[in-house]
């Protein structure tokens, strides 16, 4: 299968991505394909390149080499933030990051997808659609309660949810979610797992997580990254039962 | 809170200025109540104050650019009203000459070309506007796009300030140098010594306000304002999402300049001169003082801290000119210490944002609401 064809039918194609800091190769020879509608599990031990590679699909970093391709024809590494955000690819941070002056409301009413522009926004008033897409992600999230309250003022959990909230509002293709169980209850981390799974349905999902109960109750292709590329890939049986990826894991 | 704030703020602009215009020109000045016309311009002074401190709030209070060059807006509007008022002057100056003084002492045998236009009172207004807005346009696009943020922006609009002054001071620029811009004699035909103008100034400068007012506040409620807030908390997630907050900054720096020309158009008159050091970085540094007296982020609050702070040295500069600067430092840091939201923090703290689903065509939410 050529370069080309291995594009066309994927949706996410990362193809000998390099990335330096001060001579610190983040990324080495990274490359990686997703498939439409999948859901991806990256593990890897810290300094692997899991955030890297999160920035560089989502414009924040700017590769030394290599190429990201986006549904067969764009190349990522060309675009900016807003840009690609415009394109269908959501970002989930590590640390929850929602407008804590704002209420749960006004957080996913932002983030809702549409027109961005400045002169839009002056005018812009809520529309009935708009009302509707909010509740129907305000039942996804279990947010219904707080709508009206300071996004500041929530749960560390009920913030990791409002931000995958506003993903959905975002309407993205693709969903990038770095460590969504960081700091959750066990019963959170439940929840959040079937959340995912559900948004899965209509979106491809491409998680981050250390946490390895996390990772099996997902039940999805795990990739494994070790300093900057592609350490093992398959089921989680297959890659923890990987010499390769025990040795990286516990040392020799 | 808003619905008490907003009516006072209106209410007591333009109830203070007209009753001070009230008893100006209904009582004789011998009169117990006698407003005395240097109170009227004094209060117009505070007002155009508290113009600039609304157009700092703007940008620093919720999109959180935190503006040290403020006042070279100020100034520019100043100076485009100040060159309309002294082409007014024409024929009745030192020299008895059509050209400004300061020209016919630098030997100048005509206007210069920049000078074309300020005879008329609409192109010298417009140039109030355009000449900061354009400005505020070209720096905050160079500076916004290079995402430039923080301390860092902070300082280069100093040093925009800092430069604007030194260049001001020039006597080849054509701006009086110096001496700045003064002597005027009447604006639009009215002489600026009559009681009546005076006052007549003060009513605009307080109905400016107001709109000014109004109009901030209807930016800083709609989705821009909204989005300007989240820029402020959170730039990254804001571009993540899909927002370019470049142009989101932009747009509210350079109406910010605009408003902060305004402003400095209606000051010229009131207090008789423009001069270089209205470009002094301390200036500006004011402004921002004022704000945080009053309460970033609440614009009824930049105004009170400007007529506040104002009054205060007003008070201090006539009977301890030597204390004020001390003053002045105090307030900044028993605020920041005591008071970080300002005096409108002491206020109670308006309710956390009612659910927006109660709003006016929402058939949709509630019949989905409990």
């Amino acid at each position: 299968m050529t370069a080309i064809g291995a594009a066309s039918d994927t949706l996410l194609y990362l193809d000998g991505v390099s990335v330096s800091f001060d001579g610190f190769r983040a990324l080495n020879n990274l490359s990686l394909v997703l498939a439409p509608g999948e859901m991806r599990a990256v593990i890897g031990p810290n300094g692997a390149g899991k955030t890297t590679m999160m920035d560089v699909i989502t414009g924040k970093t700017r590769p030394d080499a290599g190429r990201v391709i986006y549904t067969a024809d764009t190349d990522l590494t060309r675009l900016d933030e807003p840009a690609i955000a415009s394109l269908g690819i959501g970002r989930k941070f590590q640390k929850p990051t929602v407008f804590e002056m704002h209420t749960v409301w006004d957080n996913l009413l932002l983030a809702l997808s549409g027109d961005r522009r400045p002169w839009f926004a002056l005018g812009a008033r809520q529309t009935r659609e708009e009302r509707a897409r909010i509740e129907g992600i305000l039942d996804t999230t279990r947010l219904r309660e707080h709508r009206g309250r300071r996004a500041g003022d929530l749960s560390h959990g009920q913030k990791q949810w409002l931000e995958i909230g506003m993903l959905l509002a975002q309407d993205p293709r693709l969903l990038l979610v770095d460590e969504p169980v960081a700091g959750m209850t066990d019963a959170e981390t439940e929840q959040t797992a079937e959340l995912l799974r559900e948004i899965n349905r209509t979106r491809s999902v491409m998680v981050v997580e250390h946490d390895m109960a996390f990772v099996r109750a997902l039940g999805v292709k795990v990739t494994v990254l070790h300093e900057g590329s592609v350490l093992s890939e398959g089921t989680i049986d297959h890659v923890s039962g990987d010499p390769r990826v025990i040795e990286v894991y516990l040392g020799r | 809170m808003s619905r008490v704030t907003t009516p006072a703020t209106l209410v007591l602009v333009l109830g203070g200025a007209l009753l001070l215009v009230g008893l100006n020109l209904g009582t004789a000045p011998g009169h117990a109540l006698h407003v005395p016309t240097y109170v009227v311009s004094l209060v117009g002074k505070y007002l155009c104050f508290a113009i600039l401190a609304l157009a700092v709030d703007l940008v620093w209070g919720f999109a959180g650019i935190l503006s040290l060059g403020h006042a070279a807006f100020f100034a520019l509007g100043g100076y485009a009203m100040g060159m309309y008022l002294m082409l007014q002057i024409a024929g009745r100056g030192q020299y008895g000459a059509a050209l400004p003084d300061f020209m016919v002492f630098l030997n100048w045998k005509s206007l210069p070309w920049y000078w074309y236009g300020f005879g008329q009172f609409p192109f010298a207004l417009l140039m109030a506007m355009l000449a900061p807005g354009l400005l505020a346009l070209v720096f905050g696009w160079l500076a916004f796009r290079s995402r430039v943020t923080g301390v860092y922006l902070s300082i280069i609009t100093q040093a925009l300030t800092y430069a604007l002054m030194l260049a001001f001071f020039r006597n080849d620029m054509g701006f009086g140098g110096n001496n700045g811009l003064t002597d005027f004699k009447e604006i639009l035909g009215a002489p600026l010594s009559s009681d009546a103008t005076r006052s007549g100034l003060l009513l605009i400068t307080a109905a400016l306000l107001c709109a000014l007012y109004l109009l901030a506040r209807g930016l800083t409620r709609s989705r821009f304002g909204k989005v300007l807030v989240a820029v402020r908390d959170s730039e990254s997630r804001t571009r993540f999402i899909g927002y370019r907050p470049e142009s989101y900054k932009l747009v509210v720096w350079t109406l910010s300049a605009v408003m902060a020309g305004l402003g400095g158009a209606l000051y010229v008159p009131q207090v008789g001169i423009i001069n270089p050091g209205e470009f002094a970085p301390a200036g500006s540094i004011e402004a921002v003082i004022w704000v945080a007296v009053g309460g970033r982020g609440t614009l009824h609050g930049a105004i009170l801290g400007a007529v506040l702070v104002n009054l205060a040295k007003t008070y201090f500069t006539g009977r301890l000119p030597e204390l004020w600067l001390f003053a002045l430092g105090g307030l900044f840091i028993a605020v920041t210490l005591f008071l970080p939201r300002g005096l409108m923090g002491l206020l109670p703290r308006s309710p956390v944002p009612r659910p927006p689903v109660v709003s006016e065509e929402s058939a949709v939410s509630r019949e989905v609401t409990p």
